[in-house]
């Protein structure tokens, strides 16, 4: 390696130890710093690559309208089921990319859109036309036809989409797993403003 | 034989190794350790070395995508030669690994061998503990079907009640925004790459640590560990009146290994593998998720916390009890060891041991869970219709079909999450009942909006016929008492 200090070398070869260590010193700081270069060059992809889907990137994506079918699968005073393609799947997620949800038609252009999730712990709530409630079956948390809580473990009511209907179809605001640290929408039929029909 | 002799002879010239296991083999442990209560740590290993070679096995034919995996689970359990048993062996083998290292960790607590000088590794025993719980999920969540999907909504949903980066760590759990391929394969890293890794490491330092400082002496009340005299003590004893590990304590740990091993075997083949259940299709809702053994305590903590305290104790619990573990040794390093002489110690543990034991056994029954099909599917007993008037008789149609007998049970049968009705009469008058199925109240929902006036009369007038023949049924003190007995409320 061509250095400077190289043409010294014989002439300090009788000069004091401590020059000399300090050249040993220089290598092996050289080599230290090498390999926290290297070490961050390495470990700083790698970080951002474990942690890349719950990065800030992802997050802005992750929703987007989605069409449940048309508007007249859904009778007026009933809660049906329906499911949807995650906008945002891979070619092998197979039958986990498929979403459903709980479609409660009030009046003709006045719906609520369920999610699955029950508001505890993500369990798949399931509708009961005759007693009018949503059972969850893992601990026991049950809901109202508006999806207000009624009782059992559940913090809220369940977490609903934002919907709209286009040209006789329905579309929602989904992509991902509600959780209650990003519910659906903001809308919770805990809220008074929710409609209360019988 | 002489070749060999001489095959040996070269290989250790070159590898060296011979000395140090032979050193190893045989270093001197107390005469009392070489027990059966000594057993369990070489058990935990030899189970960790099956789950090793039938783990590798399975990831021979196991295709971790979302969309293949519970069918390469099927060709696994109908096709693929042995591939029934090899799953067998590895599903029954995580059970008996958590068993064994569970009943290995209260063998070490009450015979207090956490204490100076091995705290060390005890925190690393805490380590692995967590590791083989960690393995345990994580493999339950690799057998993807309804319950593995479901399972890691519930864990989506714990991340998701932590303040500020809630929303971040569900999507780094899953690996996206849902529950999908990226989710299996990053889990599929973590159980056959991560932790399998950091096992072998934590183990090999732990067993290191048994080596240099040498296994625990059966504790005799009164002999006081401090950290001047110890290791001296020690020592001495195990010169006194100490045995080579080799024959004298591996023998047992060899037996113990066997049997453990046969047991292992013999519930593989017959109770077979683990499901998988139904496919891992979220839009099949008629399910009932449900965790594996060892997390059936978390099931039911979940179930019965106070809403108001959950997130709390979920956030907050678990960093405290690996602290309190990690902190044990620190704190009470020296001292006695004998659980005769530690009752505080003692008393802790079977607090942990019953309480844990009783979350478990609650998980097995799931009380709180709605039975969903009781409504459908049984029917109201006999014993309760007999001789009812017309209206009755409707109330008892009511009754099952509002569902009410998916959270009340009538002559055992139904849901458990409310009161069984087979004496509610005499709990209840007819006003208290009205109230009840009309405001709801305490776990109850409200079914004022779900019943016709005429159906609340009918389902009032069954409710109020249930009572024992021999008892009367409830009355309002204050009418009964000015009303003529025989007209009642």
């Amino acid at each position: 390696m061509p250095d400077p200090k190289n043409d010294s070398e014989s002439v300090e070869s009788a000069a004091p130890i401590a020059k000399k260590v300090s050249r040993r010193q220089l290598l092996t700081l050289l080599g230290i710093g090498l390999n926290v270069i290297a070490g961050a060059l390495f470990s700083v992809p790698i970080i951002g690559y474990v942690l890349a889907p719950g990065g800030r990137r992802a997050m802005r994506k992750d929703v987007e309208w989605v069409s449940l079918g048309a508007l007249t699968q859904f009778p007026i005073g009933e809660t049906r089921l329906a499911t949807y393609r995650n906008p945002f799947v891979r070619p092998w997620d197979g039958a986990t990319g498929d979403i459903p949800c709980w479609v409660r038609r009030i009046a003709t252009d006045k719906l609520q859109v369920f999610a699955i999730n029950c508001a505890h712990l993500g369990c798949p709530v399931r509708w009961f036309p005759q007693s009018g409630l949503f059972m969850c079956p893992c601990h026991g948390g049950a809901y109202y036809a508006d999806g207000s809580r009624a009782s059992g473990p559940p913090p809220r009511g369940l977490f609903q989409y934002d919907y709209k209907i286009e040209k006789g179809e329905l579309r929602i605001k989904a992509g991902q797993m509600p959780t209650l640290a990003s519910p659906p929408s903001v809308a919770s039929a805990d809220q008074p403003r929710r409609c209360s029909c019988a | 034989m002489r070749l060999i002799r001489l095959l040996g002879k070269w290989f250790d010239h070159r590898l060296q190794l011979g000395k140090p296991i032979q050193e190893a083999m045989s270093h001197p442990v107390p005469r009392r350790a070489a027990s059966w209560a000594y057993v369990f740590g070489s058990a935990s290993l030899t189970v960790l070395i099956l789950q090793f070679v039938t783990g590798i096995c399975l990831a021979f034919v196991y295709v971790p995508s979302a969309g293949e995996a519970w069918n390469s689970l099927q060709v696994l359990n109908q096709q693929q030669s042995f591939g029934w048993f090899i799953r067998a062996l590895h599903g029954w083998g995580s059970n008996f690994m958590v068993a064994i290292v569970l009943i290995h960790m209260i063998q070490v607590f009450l015979f207090g061998a956490y204490k100076y000088p091995r705290e060390l590794t005890w925190i690393v025993g805490v380590f692995l503990l967590l590791m083989t719980l960690g393995m345990a999920f994580t493999g339950q969540v690799l057998r993807f079907d309804q319950d593995s999907y479901w399972g890691l909504g519930i864990g989506a949903s714990i991340m998701g009640r932590v303040p500020l980066i809630g929303d971040n760590l569900v999507k780094l759990m899953l690996g996206g925004p849902i529950i999908a391929s990226e989710t299996l394969s990053r889990f599929f890293a973590i159980h056959v790459f991560i932790v399998p890794g950091a096992l072998i490491a934590f183990v090999g330092v732990h067993l290191l640590m048994v080596l240099k400082l040498g296994v625990n002496e059966w504790p005799v009340p009164g002999r006081i560990v401090k950290r001047e005299t110890y290791l001296k003590e020690y020592h001495e004893l195990t010169k006194k009146d100490g045995v080579p590990f080799v024959p004298d304590a591996f023998r047992k740990d060899l037996v113990f290994s066997g049997i453990v091993i046969l047991a292992i075997v013999a519930c593989a083949a017959l109770f077979g593998p683990y499901g998988p259940n139904g496919a891992p299709d979220p839009t099949v809702v008629r399910t009932v998720p449900a965790p594996d053994f060892f997390f059936l305590w978390l099931y039911s903590a979940l179930a019965l916390l106070p809403p108001s305290m959950e997130t709390v104790l979920l956030l907050v619990g678990p960093p405290v009890a690996i602290g309190l573990l990690i902190a044990l040794p620190l704190v009470s390093g020296t001292g006695e060891k004998s659980w005769r002489r530690r009752p505080f110690s003692v008393l802790a543990m079977l607090l942990i041991v019953i309480s844990l034991a009783a979350f478990t056994r609650l998980g097995l029954h799931a009380p709180w869970s709605p039975v969903m099909d009781a409504w459908s599917s049984a029917p109201v007993p006999k014993k309760f219709l007999e001789g009812r008037s017309p209206l009755e008789f409707q109330g008892a149609i009511i009754v099952q079909a509002k569902q009410c007998r998916n959270c009340h049970a009538l002559g055992g049968e139904g849901g458990q999450r409310g009161p069984a009705l087979d004496a509610v009469a005499t709990r209840l008058t007819e006003d208290q009942l009205i109230r009840q199925v009309l405001q709801g109240g305490g776990n109850m929902p409200a079914y004022g909006k779900n019943l016709s006036p005429a159906e609340t009369t009918a389902l009032v007038a069954f409710l109020k016929t249930l009572h024992p023949a021999n008892q009367r049924p409830a009355a309002d003190a204050s009418l009964a008492s000015t009303a003529p007995a025989t007209k009642g409320p």
